[in-house]
């Protein structure tokens, strides 16, 4: 069966990201497919590089980028969601005159659209968040 | 045509659990996850309004979230079922849809 | 767009203001209305208060959405589901509300009101109708 995710809170603050992480290996592992995750609201907060967790904790944007990585999974990050909150990729940054971009490999950034076409196309549409 | 709803607040803290449970109708299943599961337990004073909620709805928890709380899963209601997340990936797959209570 | 058309049902429970979910669920039915699909809102517990009429957010210092409700009828969402139940708990009435319309076009373009009050069992009718539940 075909899984479309939304993650709609911020790493740590929350334990959103972290059950989806845990909900998408299992629906893996039990082979199903995961289509999208679609990060909005504070969740495109996972996506940046340069959380800096203590050693002694989960990394969260490496789980992600790892389990993407292994997948080959979709992490779409909403663009409205991360431009309000300062998270931009290097196509964003030029555009926009900014001099940094901060987005993690295995993460994309896209439009609403992305979320839309994600539940039209999926069998299941879940939400992670708060 | 059956749902699968999901809760993640503690019953204590908002009335997300409880408005969730008028709005299923039978055949439906609620599982708890993250802070729901405290509204999972036996012995307070929201366990008759969950765990004796009857209206052919199927009540589960997330064992992991309610191990990382030290909930003993055996203060569970009878009526409420533990689960792994495999079993939240098989509930979400036999029900029509999921509706999140955020 | 896309030859799939699905129920969309957004779910509004949250008041507005105080965080920042009902704004941004706004933003996604605007976008979705762009891809032909049958969308209908619901709004129940807190989420009524996001259809009070006076908002006023001058001296708060926010971004007033509230008038984008008004605007739904343009992108044919016409369907917002509001729970007599939770309105009647928080000491309101359909008075209290915007006026929300679309105009009609298998009509001769008649202003009707989008507002379709139901009771709470209503409102699980309306949740189990659905292909797709996103929820704010």
């Amino acid at each position: 069966m075909k899984f479309g995710i939304v993650v709609s809170e911020g790493p740590y603050t929350h334990q959103a990201s972290d059950s989806a992480y845990n909900f998408i290996k299992a629906a893996l592992a039990k082979g199903h497919e995961v289509a999208r995750v679609f990060f909005y609201h504070d969740g495109v907060n996972v996506g940046t590089r340069l959380s800096i967790p203590p050693q002694d904790d989960r990394h969260i944007q490496k789980q992600w980028t790892a389990l993407a990585k292994d997948h080959n999974l979709d992490l779409v990050i909403c663009i409205a969601a991360a431009q309000r909150r300062g998270l931009l990729d290097q196509n964003e940054a030029d555009r926009q005159g900014k001099d940094a971009n901060n987005i993690a490999e295995g993460f994309r950034i896209s439009g609403l659209g992305q979320l839309i076409e994600m539940g039209i196309q999926c069998d299941r549409t879940i939400t992670f968040g708060d | 045509m059956a749902t699968l709803h999901t809760v993640n607040k503690s019953p204590f803290q908002n009335q997300t659990l409880l408005s969730c449970l008028q709005h299923t109708k039978s055949g439906d299943a609620v599982l708890m996850f993250e802070d729901g599961v405290y509204g999972a337990a036996s012995g307070n004073a929201l366990s008759d309004a969950v765990a004796g909620f009857d209206a052919g709805v199927k009540l589960y928890v997330l064992g992991s979230d309610l191990a990382a709380r030290g909930i003993d899963a055996g203060k569970l209601a009878d009526s409420i079922t533990a689960i792994d997340y495999g079993g939240f990936v098989d509930l979400v797959a036999s029900h029509d849809r999921t509706q999140n209570w955020l | 767009m896309s030859e799939t058309v699905k129920k969309f049902l957004y779910v509004n429970r949250k008041a507005p203001y105080g965080t920042i979910y009902a704004q941004e669920s706004l933003e996604v039915v605007l976008i979705g209305a762009a891809f032909d699909q049958d969308v209908s809102m619901a709004f129940l517990d807190d989420g009524v208060f996001q259809l009070t009429k006076g908002q006023d957010t001058k001296d708060a210092g926010l971004k007033n959405f509230s008038p984008t409700f008004r605007a739904l009828g343009d992108y044919e969402v016409t369907k917002l589901y509001v729970e007599q139940e939770s309105l009647d708990e928080r000491g309101l009435t359909l008075d209290d509300l915007q006026d929300i319309q679309y105009e009609d076009e298998d009509d001769d373009y008649a202003e009707k009101s989008s507002i379709i009050v139901v009771s709470r069992s209503g409102m699980a009718d309306v949740m189990a109708d659905q292909d797709v539940v996103l929820s704010f």
